[in-house]
């Protein structure tokens, strides 16, 4: 393939208008009220599609994952920073891809 | 969003900026490795370095990136990639609309244009679990700047340096943005019932598209957009007065 760099910028392009468009012009709008209730589940929504069933595989062990995964959820249910529950997360999925 | 006070997060004492740079500690904890896996593979899939540099500064977008230089290592046509990476982003258009509403209403437009180049799952993510009602523009560039320069810094080291982690401590940082989502997630769904039920549902909505065979030909990027359209739509339509976040 030639021209990759022209590739790269329109990627890049493609990538930005579906990200710019709706914040700049929906931002002074007063929405519907279905539509607004629509849009505050939309992060909920994404989060639980994110999370599962891609973090089964994101250690290449699904073991590893699980015990990560759970580590995370137990620090996150007792409300500890984020970041510590990254580090747990990680620290989990380690120690499970060890054990097992 | 009742009595829980977090004065770690109390945005009283530092600046909007501030604070987002200090939101984007664990996104940027969860870049690095992937921007140095990025980088790798980049080189070993034969990408020129400036080209790999250049995807990560120009796109941001871990997913268009990474099925990106898959298919020109294996010699998919021009459009085709660019109409993959186009669909793959097509949920940023939902994210982009929520964190709309999100941000002071009346926000240049010029500025806004400027953050929406910084819209990822994680930064859209931890934006729209800020408990503050509305978020300023500049809390949203303190996210995006050390987000995105985690993100290019991993790069970087992928490909210049090479070499990166050590190979177990890097499989097991692939879960980092995972466990970020769970401990975004988590508190809220403590708080709200109507939360709960919505990512309870997200997942096995998302995990009935994943594993049914015969729906392989939607790629990962639609069948996101389908999961969050659907689950949204019925949290708007079960909890139409629900407060959240």
């Amino acid at each position: 393939m030639g021209k990759l760099w022209l590739l790269v910028l329109i990627m890049g392009l493609v990538t930005y208008i579906p990200r710019m468009l709706p914040l700049t012009l929906l931002n002074n709008m007063q929405l519907p009220r279905f539509l607004n209730s629509f849009l505050r589940f939309v992060p909920f929504a994404a989060l639980g599609a994110l999370i599962f069933p891609g973090i089964l595989s994101s250690t290449g062990n699904i073991n590893s994952a699980l015990v990560g995964g759970a580590i995370s959820l137990l620090l996150a249910f007792r409300r500890v920073n984020i970041t510590l529950v990254v580090f747990g997360g990680i620290l989990g999925a380690y120690l499970g891809g060890m054990l097992w | 969003m009742k009595h829980q006070v977090k004065p770690a997060l109390s945005p009283t004492r530092s600046s909007p900026f501030t604070d987002g740079l200090k939101a984007a500690v664990p996104i940027a904890i969860g870049y690095i490795p992937i921007g140095i896996t990025f980088g790798l593979l980049a080189r070993s899939a034969g990408i020129p370095n400036y080209i790999a540099v250049m995807m990560s500064f120009i796109i941001f977008a871990g997913a268009s990136q990474f099925v990106g230089i898959n298919l020109i290592a294996l010699g998919t046509s021009f459009w085709e990639i660019v109409l993959t990476t186009f669909i793959l982003n097509l949920r940023h258009l939902l994210m982009s609309a929520s964190l709309s509403q999100k941000v002071v209403p009346g926000s240049s437009k010029g500025i806004l244009a400027l953050l929406s180049f910084g819209i990822t799952d994680e930064t859209f993510s931890v934006a729209s679990f800020r408990e503050e009602a509305q978020l300023k523009p500049e809390f949203l560039m303190g996210l995006n700047l050390l987000a995105f320069s985690a993100w290019n810094v991993g790069t970087w080291m992928g490909v210049f340096l090479a070499a990166g982690l050590p190979e177990a401590i890097k499989t097991s940082m692939g879960i980092a943005l995972y466990v970020m989502f769970i401990g975004l997630l988590v508190p809220s769904c403590r708080r709200s019932k109507a939360t709960l039920f919505i990512a309870l549902l997200a997942m096995a909505v998302h995990g009935l598209l994943q594993y049914t065979p015969s729906l392989d030909f939607l790629s990962i990027g639609l069948k996101i957009v389908i999961t969050t359209i659907i689950t949204a739509l019925i949290g708007a339509i079960i909890f139409p007065e629900e407060e959240q976040v």
